[in-house]
């Protein structure tokens, strides 16, 4: 059995068919349903694990290429970068179905939700799998068209408002993208992302259209990546239920969207020509007024998922905006953050969902005094919030560091001054809510909704537990080769981008 | 070739009344017997072009179409004649609109 | 022209002839039948036409193009035959369809009211079966007008079935306009003939050059036969006669029929008039009402609230995509990008024969298990038709042109070949019909998220019919990974002539 070719296709296909087999459960099975979806996911981890040792220790180029007959390959590389997202993908997909069985319990319509949780996330590992812009967009489009269901789930005419709204947003986005990735295709021929200078090498009379493309790419991955004036949809999905929202923020479509930014910068155009076609400038400028207004409109929420779906839209695009610089921290901080948002974001949805699911609290101002009623989740939850902060040493930190040096280095001195408005503006949205967790009276008695041995079920205390350990592990252990950090050093230098 | 030109003619516009006739009539049967003049446009410059070569003997291939194409449009007149009755006895009416008035149960 | 290998044979009897001889037989035994004999007739002879399209089209595959004459008679006396890529294609399409759509039925129409429905149903079905068949076949102009009559009298006939006043009155349009578009082939049929002496497509297509006549000609069979596939503006009989049909019937209409006059328009385009000098603007005016159907067609089916129409408007839109071909091909200065335009037609045509039957039979289960097909009533079946909501995600996907279906491969070679060749209006269709698409097929299955709290249904559904539709379904999925076999299918020695072969 040749691994190389093998371990990708198992990688999806743990999660595919555990999915598939899902969809065709009794509602009533939790028991094989859990064991499946559980089964699948620590595969899946470990899977992740053992392609990490076979690629940076053995060095074997994981490739699976099957010709489409339409000029274009489908084809799964793995690189550096895409080990660094299904690593994320895969952690937390395995956290996350723990946080659904516990957060889920006795809902209806479990086996369809577990269903397209497993497909989503095959989506997301295809999306770090994809060796070429083709296969990446055909993974984009499905996670579109499996994630629909989790927004919908709760069956509410919100929800299917809300639904309305994404996949207006998503499919435009996804024509936008099948557009310029046809464009490209068109011009170049077929392209795989370790191809990184044939854009360079065409002659003048194509530099119009290149820039043309590169907007509507960006464009097109915009509309996930929640970059503004495009970022509609994402507050709106908030009525789905916790661990989507969790799952959707983290790992799934958003990151999907800022990955695939970091893509098309360094793999299909190649930041130096990408900046010598003066893309980067605008894109830095775009990536910053999406952060400071993601925080303003942060402010002005007082539902609590709502603040933290606009924080989101703001934090996401530090990922862009590092990948807008010239300059070798910069790329760094970007690649970092794709994995430190993910956990510091997910552990603050569990947390509202932990406090949403316990005591009905949606609220900001319903949270006065929670610290004593739920501690475990108050602290996690205030751990998570200096990580987005940028307290050191929490992965946030190490993420803004980085991207200040870029900003420095690259001689964007202008960006370091949005890095300082933004993490006030973190502060200013994030801090009151810490305060009144722990120095306010409650207003009230607590109605409890859920009652448990614990201040809140096990399983929906284990997971954030784990990655909010894994944000502050991410940041004291920021030097080690095998944080994210140093995985991100690594693929800068992959791309060829030294300090 | 001038006589080509001739038949041609006088075929497209038997055609064109057809055409004209089923265009503007409401009714059904009118409709139909339109359509057989279109027919009758198309046969009549088929069978003209028999004689065109201005060689002795006539040319089978034109009569043959134009027998088979009789045929063809006998049987399709047939079925739309026994359409239209079937909508008559439905709706009391001899036309293609006034769908609204549903007389079944 | 490159001429293959014989045919394989029984006796004397060649396996094309058999594809023509057992539905017509078949027909014909089905109306003498009793009802149980009947449907087993039925079954029996779309399992025989099934297999013997597949070996037909692994001996084109491997053989190349043929011509066969009937009874050994030449032309012009005898009738000739002529099998390639492209009409083997349409065979298999027709095969595929047609089998699983005479599975459904064995199931759909078993209940007792609906026998008398079955007695017209099979032998009506089996005789549009050979007369589709024959159309892929045909390789002269005045045979193509025959069996084009011959397919349009067991349609109407077919969408007549259910003997409703609004069927009887859609059926009738229907057929009225039909027979109008066979006269105005007749006549074109008659100024090739006047014009060269001659009837054998590709004979007429060597010597055809340009002249009054010939336009004319070619003008009066393009009209017609556009409005026999329901191109914008003359798409207004469909949705009334699709819509009324039983599924079976809808399935048919949609899924095939069309297909079958817009393949004689391929013939007739590029076989009949190859070398003709055919206009650009006329190929820009056709593509323009491509472009037209694919916006207004997809916007009507929006507006529907009724699933079986916003499938049949839902054609209308989809079938407007085939017709880019044309602008595409005498636009287009490259050859391989005109190849490519052909190629991904013909896939559009393909992948929405495969997803639109699927849609039609599931939009059948819906009506059968509750009695309506008001969108409103898919909130009850999601749950207890699970198969059937999959199916019309599954054909939605293919029809949005979502990754990895047919739908995907065609609008992908379209969209390749629209931006290689510079005409950039006509990326609107791809780019905004998708949009649209996707804008009605979400609000079939948004429907399906929804549990209704009074849950007043639901009637069963036969295995059988719930099976059928979702492996039309996935077929229209599947088939976006033999994209290989279809390009091959349309190129060299399996094609008589390859439109970007030559300058038209």
């Amino acid at each position: 059995m040749n691994l190389n070719f093998w371990l990708p296709i198992l990688m999806l296909s743990s999660s595919f068919f555990t999915g598939l087999i899902i969809f065709f459960l009794k509602e009533e099975s939790t028991a094989l349903r859990t064991t499946l979806n559980l089964a699948g996911s620590i595969f899946k981890v470990f899977a992740v694990h053992f392609m990490a040792y076979r690629l940076l220790v053995l060095d074997n180029i994981h490739q699976v290429s099957f010709s489409m007959g339409l000029g274009f390959d489908f084809v799964l590389r793995v690189d550096f970068l895409s080990l660094m997202f299904l690593a994320l993908s895969s952690n937390l997909w395995l956290v996350t179905t723990i946080y659904s069985v516990g957060y889920l319990e006795g809902s209806p319509n479990r086996s369809r939700f577990f269903g397209f949780f497993s497909l989503c996330v095959t989506a997301s590992t295809g999306i770090a799998l994809a060796g070429n812009l083709i296969t990446f967009f055909i993974f984009y489009e499905f996670l579109t068209l499996v994630t629909y269901p989790l927004v919908v789930h709760r069956e509410t005419r919100e929800a299917l408002e809300a639904g309305r709204t994404y996949l207006w947003y998503t499919i435009l986005g996804g024509a936008l993208l099948f557009l310029g990735v046809v464009w490209l295709q068109v011009i170049t021929g077929p392209l795989d992302f370790v191809d990184t200078g044939a854009l360079e090498a065409l002659g003048r009379e194509y530099h119009v259209s290149l820039c043309i493309i590169f907007l509507i790419l960006v464009m097109g991955l915009g509309v996930k990546a929640a970059l503004v004036p495009l970022h509609g949809w994402l507050p709106v999905a908030m009525v789905a239920p916790a661990p989507v929202s969790a799952l959707l923020h983290a790992v799934a479509v958003v990151k999907a969207g800022a990955f695939g930014i970091v893509r098309v910068v360094f793999d299909v155009f190649g930041r130096d020509f990408a900046g010598f076609l003066g893309l980067l400038g605008p894109l830095a400028v775009a990536a910053s007024f999406t952060i400071i207004f993601g925080s303003l409109r942060a402010l002005s929420q007082t539902d609590l998922k709502k603040r933290l779906a606009y924080s989101t839209v703001s934090q996401v695009s530090y990922i862009t905006l590092g990948t807008a610089v010239i300059a070798y921290f910069s790329a760094v901080g970007a690649i970092v953050h794709l994995v430190h948002q993910g956990i510091m974001k997910i552990t603050l949805f569990f947390c509202a969902g932990n406090f949403a699911e316990t005591l009905g609290l949606h609220n900001i101002r319903d949270l006065r005094g929670v610290g004593r009623r739920m501690p475990l989740t108050a602290i996690m939850f205030t751990l998570a919030v200096f990580g987005m902060i940028g307290t050191p040493p929490m992965a946030g930190f190490i993420s803004k560091w980085y991207l200040g040096l870029g900003a420095l280095e690259g001689g964007s001195a202008w960006i370091l001054v949005i890095l300082v408005v933004s993490s006030l503006l973190n502060s200013a949205y994030f801090l009151p809510i810490v305060y009144s967790m722990w120095f306010e009276l409650p207003s009230g008695q607590w109605k409890t909704i859920r009652t448990s041995r614990f201040e809140a079920p096990l399983m929906l205390l284990v997971p954030p537990m784990f990655t909010v350990g894994a944000a502050v592990f991410a940041g004291l252990f920021a030097g080690s080769n095998w944080s994210p950090l140093g995985l991100a050093r690594q693929i800068a230098f992959g791309m060829g981008i030294y300090p | 070739m001038t006589t080509v030109i001739i038949y041609a003619l006088t075929a497209t516009t038997l055609f064109s009344v057809g055409l004209y006739g089923f265009a503007i009539h409401p009714d059904l049967i009118r409709k139909i017997v339109s359509l057989n003049i279109m027919a009758g446009g198309a046969f009549l410059f088929l069978i003209s072009l028999a004689y065109h070569t201005g060689s002795p003997e006539v040319d089978p291939v034109p009569q043959a179409m134009v027998l088979t194409g009789i045929v063809v449009t006998i049987s399709a007149t047939a079925f739309a004649l026994c359409l239209a009755r079937r909508i008559k006895e439905k709706t009391g009416q001899c036309l293609l609109e006034h769908r609204r008035k549903d007389t079944e149960t | 022209m490159p001429v293959g290998a014989p045919p394989e044979r029984y006796g004397n009897i060649t396996v094309p002839e058999l594809l023509i001889l057992i539905p017509f037989t078949g027909a014909i035994l089905c109306f003498l039948f009793p009802e149980v004999l009947r449907r087993l007739t039925g079954l029996l002879s779309a399992a025989l036409i099934f297999s013997n399209s597949a070996i037909l089209t692994r001996s084109i595959f491997q053989d190349g193009a043929r011509r066969l004459h009937l009874g050994g008679w030449t032309e012009p006396l005898g009738i000739g035959m002529s099998i390639d890529g492209l009409s083997i294609l349409f065979i298999l399409l027709t095969a595929v369809v047609g089998l699983l759509v005479s599975i459904y039925s064995a199931s759909f129409f078993s209940a007792a009211q609906e026998q008398v429905l079955a007695r017209h149903f099979w032998p009506l079905w089996l005789f549009l079966w050979g007369a589709l068949n024959s159309l892929f076949f045909v390789s002269d102009i005045f045979n193509a007008y025959v069996v084009m009559e011959l397919v349009g009298i067991s349609a109407a006939a077919l969408a007549a079935l259910s003997g409703t006043s609004a069927s009887l009155t859609a059926a009738l349009r229907y057929f009225l306009l039909t027979m109008a578009g066979s006269m105005a082939f007749l006549l074109g049929v008659g100024f090739i003939y006047a014009r060269t002496g001659l009837l054998d497509m590709y004979l007429v297509g060597t010597v055809a050059d340009g002249g009054p006549l010939m336009a004319m000609a070619l003008g009066l069979m393009t009209v017609a036969l556009i409005m026999k596939t329901a191109l914008f503006p003359f798409h207004f009989w469909l949705p009334p006669a699709h819509g009324e049909a039983p599924a079976p019937v809808s399935a048919i209409l949609s899924g095939l029929v069309i297909k079958g006059s817009f393949y004689l328009l391929l013939r007739i385009w590029f076989t009949v008039f190859q070398n003709s000098t055919v206009t650009t603007h006329a190929a820009a005016l056709i593509g323009l009402l491509g472009l037209i159907a694919v916006i207004w067609g997809s916007y009507q089916a929006i507006i529907q609230t009724r699933l079986k129409l916003i499938i049949a408007y839902s054609s209308i839109g989809q079938v407007g995509y085939l017709f880019l071909l044309f602008p595409l091909i005498f636009m287009t200065p490259d050859p391989a990008w005109k190849t490519e335009a052909w190629t991904a037609c013909i896939f559009q045509a393909i992948s929405h024969g495969l997803a639109k039957a699927a849609l039609f039979l599931a939009a059948g289960n819906l009506i059968q298990a509750s009695g309506t097909d008001d969108l409103r009533s898919m909130r009850n079946i999601a749950d207890k038709l699970p198969m059937t909501t999959f199916t019309l995600a599954l054909a939605g996907v293919s029809l949005m042109g979502l990754p990895p279906s047919g739908g995907f491969v065609a609008k992908w070679m379209l969209l390749q070949s629209i931006l290689a060749s510079g005409q950039w209006w006509l990326a609107a269709a791809p780019i905004l019909g998708g949009l649209l698409t996707a804008a009605y097929v979400f609000k079939i299955l948004s429907q399906s998220f929804v549990s209704d709290d009074k849950k007043s249904c639901c009637g069963n559904v036969s295995f059988v019919m719930e099976k059928s539709a979702l492996l039309l379904a996935l077929f229209s999925i599947l088939i976006g990974f033999r994209a290989n076999e279809v390009i091959f299918l349309l190129s060299e020695p399996v094609f008589f002539i390859i439109p970007g072969g030559q300058s038209p």
